[in-house]
């Protein structure tokens, strides 16, 4: 019989606080910290940087200005087993993205569906969780 | 060092462990670095950039795996979503 995903809340629940750790452990501490209280990981290369959301698309903003310019969709989805679903703990998701980016951003970019603002994402809540990651770093 | 695999429903998991200097460890973590990427995986290895800044790097084969890395974490490979 063919299986099939079953939802398991404490499974998943516990996969995700392994992935934590693995971000923590190659992100870092503020990569984690970063992740816990915005639900998100922030990137920022010379010109453009990324706000990564977990199974969402990553929305890339001018470094400088903090204008938003565009919605990358990419996914990481793993078929290996049914019964688990395809998709990555969300701590996992985010790290696979990070280190994807920071490996050969141009690569993932090219890989991705671009779409403009706004087709998944609300510009209001991006431009309001890029201010609030940017205040408190500062 | 550690191959690990992000996987649905686990979280990483330990793939394969060994000191690649010693031959009869490095047979392994070749032999299994190979069978992820023949399952379509992309391997990344952590590490420290100018800084302390944390970067990674993709590898595609394991002679590209940095001299005294600690971890290779294998992921699915990116498709458009």
């Amino acid at each position: 019989m063919r299986r099939r995903y079953v939802r398991n809340t404490a499974r998943d629940r516990r996969a995700e606080q392994r992935a934590r750790e693995l971000l923590y452990a190659t992100a870092g501490p503020e990569a984690l910290d970063t992740y816990e209280r915005f639900g998100l990981l922030a990137v920022e290369n010379r010109q453009y940087g990324y706000l990564i959301y977990p199974h969402r698309p990553l929305v890339a903003y001018d470094a400088a200005t903090g204008e938003l310019l565009s919605e990358y969709c990419v996914r990481f989805r793993d078929g290996s087993d049914p019964e688990a679903g395809e998709r990555l703990p969300d701590a996992d998701d985010v790290l696979a993205k990070w280190m994807a980016l920071r490996a050969d951003e141009h690569e993932l970019i090219r890989t991705a569906n671009i779409h403009p603002l706004g087709r998944q994402l609300d510009p209001a809540m991006v431009r309001r969780d890029l201010e609030a990651v940017r205040q408190w770093r500062r | 060092m550690k191959l690990l695999r992000m996987t649905p429903g686990k979280g990483d998991v330990l793939l394969a462990e060994g000191d690649p200097a010693v031959a009869e460890d490095e047979e392994r973590l070749v032999r299994e670095f190979r069978r992820q990427l023949d399952l379509g995986m992309w391997a990344a290895v952590p590490h420290e950039g100018p800084g302390g800044r944390r970067e990674a790097t993709m590898v595609r084969d394991f002679s590209e795996v940095p001299a005294g890395a600690e971890q290779v974490i294998f992921f699915p490979q990116a498709a458009g979503g």
